[in-house]
């Protein structure tokens, strides 16, 4: 049981790295990466971030729009799962949402700390591919918790690891053309290929 | 006609999403392992960016700034939810392949971005124009980096075998890394380079100045 959970959560980080084996959430990935101090911030986030809404999209999932699910309702032959999409990105908008005012209540430092990267979170696509990967490997709400944990951290590792090359990078001497934009995508390349030696990795 | 003619030609080149604006990188890299697959992405994001746009400026006067990015979310939605049965309807192989990421042409931040920037301002149809050209000025980049990934990974494009492999009886021995997922990045990257070097006023300015070597 223990162990289940723990390989499945490995595998999270390192095996199928969001960022780096999806290249999920790219966007900021690129764009928020220039300081060690704001990417770990933003790590942080979206840790807390997936960590919620991955079981509670398991619950939409499971009780209301998969085959059969609304059962408990008296309607067993709907099947609602063609309205997936719309759900799980509504339910994150919500719980961005509903996050930056429980932060801002109770953890203003966090919450001044982490400023505009918090509803920007929204439109992540590490979270929502989170959330359709956990429909399309079908986990249970056990596992959807470990998993979306696992996601997250595999993701701010990521970026916390990039911004980190990001900042001695900029002290060396790019060609013109590759400077900024993309140097940082062959960085990633990079990354990237060192993230596949996990890949073999039978857990 | 001019301007519909610059909205719809400036993101391919001079204001790429891709290459400039940083915009809906997270798909660009996974599904251009081959011409076909990325052929359909191109095609479902195209679609769905013009007609959010379009839909977006039809109501863009009649909707308040404080819930416009909920109702750009549920139009761009509902779109790709079109858009996700139909390829499951009618190209079941491709809709497979491309898995989840039909899906996360959602958080696509080119859709929301042009959403945000152009189409909250403008007319209808320019703003549709705008969604085509950026769907094109994604297309390029993605059709480029499917083309030499497929063409130096397996030696084929589309499927037909351009470069008769060695395991085949040919010559051509084929690059197993540009299948990998990683070389889309170091693709990406020399596109970029390419780009820039034609386009000079597109490079980032230095950030730290390195000294000259003293005597």
């Amino acid at each position: 049981m223990i162990e289940d959970y723990l390989s499945l959560f490995v595998k999270a980080v390192f095996v199928e790295n969001m960022a780096l084996a999806f290249f999920l959430g790219m966007c900021t990935f690129l764009a928020i990466s220039k300081k060690v101090k704001t990417a770990i911030g933003l790590g942080i986030a979206v840790i807390a971030v997936l960590t919620i809404t991955v079981p509670v999209n398991n619950l939409i999932y499971t009780y209301l729009l998969a085959d059969g699910a609304l059962a408990w309702a008296g309607l067993p032959e709907v099947n609602l799962s063609f309205l997936g999409l719309i759900s799980y990105i509504g339910v994150i908008a919500a719980i961005v949402q509903i996050m930056e005012m429980l932060l801002d209540k109770y953890m203003p430092a966090l919450y001044n700390a982490l400023g505009v990267f918090l509803p920007l979170i929204t439109v992540n696509c590490a979270i929502m591919g989170a959330a359709l990967f956990m429909v399309e490997r079908e986990y249970n709400f056990g596992e959807s918790v470990v998993y979306g944990m696992g996601a997250g951290v595999g993701w701010a590792l990521a970026i916390a690891t990039l911004a980190g090359i990001r900042e001695k990078l900029k002290y060396s001497d790019v060609p013109a053309g590759l400077r900024g934009l993309g140097i940082t995508f062959v960085t990633v390349g990079l990354m990237s290929l060192g993230f596949m030696s996990f890949s073999g990795i039978q857990l | 006609m001019a301007k519909t003619r610059e909205i719809l030609l400036s993101p391919i080149f001079t204001n790429n999403p891709i290459a400039l604006q940083i915009l809906g990188v997270c798909s660009a890299l996974a599904v251009t392992s081959s011409l076909k697959v990325t052929l359909v992405m191109c095609l479902a994001l195209t679609v769905v960016t013009a007609f959010s746009n379009f839909f977006i400026a039809c109501i863009r006067n009649q909707v308040p700034g404080s819930i416009r990015i909920i109702v750009q979310m549920i139009i761009i939605a509902s779109l790709v939810i079109v858009v996700d049965q139909v390829l499951k309807a009618y190209a079941y192989e491709v809709s497979k392949q491309l898995s989840v990421f039909v899906g996360l042409i959602i958080t696509n931040c080119i859709v929301m971005g042009r959403a945000e920037a152009f189409a909250m301002q403008n007319p209808p149809i320019p703003s549709f124009f705008d969604g085509i050209g950026n769907g094109l000025g994604y297309s390029v980049v993605l059709l480029f980096v499917a083309t030499v990934r497929e063409l130096i990974g397996s030696g084929s494009l589309y499927g037909f075998e351009i470069l008769p492999l060695v395991t085949n009886g040919g010559w051509y021995y084929s690059n197993g890394l540009m299948l990998l997922p990683p070389s889309a990045f170091f693709v990406i990257g020399g596109f970029i380079w390419l780009l820039r070097n034609s386009k000079i006023d597109q490079v980032e300015a230095v950030e730290y100045k390195l000294a000259s070597h003293t005597k």
